[in-house]
């Protein structure tokens, strides 16, 4: 049950640029998460849902992205395919990860004061 | 207010971040990696699931290291100081880390416990995870290498159920492996399961009962310990 303390740090990155910007609302969040991060998206929204009470996020909306997990050869730059082993067919080197184990806030809506 | 017509609709901006939300888990992280670096000790994160037998290879390991590598290690369980107390009790001076209702240990949790234990003139300093296969993967703690306990008992298919730890994992210890003949568990089976979801799959066949294993697990540990420059004798940084 990770989901709630990474909801938690999520909260508290919100809280400090709202702050920054001297925001009074936040309407809505996007997130990444990333096939191999290891978070369940399910629970992260229950976490949300529930951590939000008597924030700043209270009213905002969780937009979750899932990023697919991609592999590729570091030597010949082929994709691999799902499920494959994690070598390269052609010249046996350990793949590599390039996308799928993101854990990110992309980007934050909210409502800032005209005057400041 | 909206500056077009005025119509009273709330001023809405978008605020690009593209931060990784564990950005101060990662600071924390950064922080321990530089101790371990200024006091040149090797920092293993071990995980596994709960009864994988990660305490017991720890004691193997000091009985096989036999006095030849100076060895720490901070221990996470929910509850309980029980395996610290073990490590203790086999020469591995220990520290236990008591989550209470927390699946993993974070780096902030690790720092607290490095102020119970100097690491100077540590070889190796081992860094005992809550047992859970899924929540400690997630978590940097500055470590140098991570290291996964898979005994041979939970089955072949653990690696395919579970890719995110074994993914992260620099050398899975499969354990146990004297029970062997008394399970109908194919290691090969295991074996290649692994290399579905390892890139550089890296396993070695222990039993802490029997010692088998331990010797080429400790050298491992020791062609990875760091070079020292007299670093070592640095004073803490906190």
């Amino acid at each position: 049950m990770h989901e709630y303390s990474i909801v938690s740090a999520l909260i508290g990155q919100v809280e400090a640029e709202a702050a920054r910007r001297h925001a009074s609302r936040v309407h809505r969040l996007r997130v990444q998460i990333g096939e191999l991060a290891g978070v369940e998206l399910e629970l992260l929204r229950t976490a949300y849902m529930t951590f939000r009470e008597r924030t700043i996020c209270e009213v905002a909306e969780l937009d979750v992205e899932l990023v697919e997990a991609r592999w590729i050869c570091p030597g010949c730059g082929c994709a691999l395919a799902r499920g494959s082993l994690l070598q390269c067919s052609e010249c046996e080197r350990p793949a590599r990860l390039v996308q799928g184990d993101e854990i990110v806030l992309e980007r934050i809506e909210m409502e800032v004061d005209d005057h400041v | 207010m909206c500056d077009t017509c005025g119509c009273g609709d709330p001023n809405v901006v978008p605020v690009e971040v593209h931060a990784r939300i564990l950005s101060d888990n990662d600071r924390t992280a950064g922080h321990n990696r530089e101790h371990f670096e200024e006091a040149g000790v090797l920092a293993i994160n071990l995980m596994g699931s709960p009864g994988s037998g990660k305490t017991a290879v720890l004691e193997a390991t000091a009985r096989a290291a036999g006095g030849r590598l100076r060895l720490r290690a901070v221990s996470g369980d929910l509850a309980t100081e029980r395996d610290a107390d073990r490590l203790n009790a086999a020469g591995v001076e220990a520290v236990a880390i008591t989550t209470g209702s927390a699946c993993h240990l974070d780096a902030a949790l690790v720092h607290r416990a490095l102020h119970g234990l100097d690491v100077r003139g540590t070889d190796l300093l081992f860094i005992e995870n809550v047992g859970n296969l899924v929540c400690p993967a997630v978590y940097d703690l500055g470590q140098t290498a991570n290291v996964v306990a898979l005994s041979i008992t939970e089955g072949e298919d653990k690696p395919l159920k579970y890719p995110v730890m074994f993914r992260k994992a620099d050398l899975v210890l499969l354990t146990k492996v004297d029970l062997s003949p008394h399970l109908n568990v194919n290691l090969a089976a295991l074996e290649h399961n692994l290399a579905r979801v390892m890139p550089d799959p890296r396993f070695i066949r222990v039993s802490a009962q029997t010692g088998a294993g331990v010797e080429a697990w400790l050298d491992w540990l020791e062609a990875r310990q760091p070079v020292r420059s007299g670093a070592e004798a640095a004073q803490p940084r906190h």
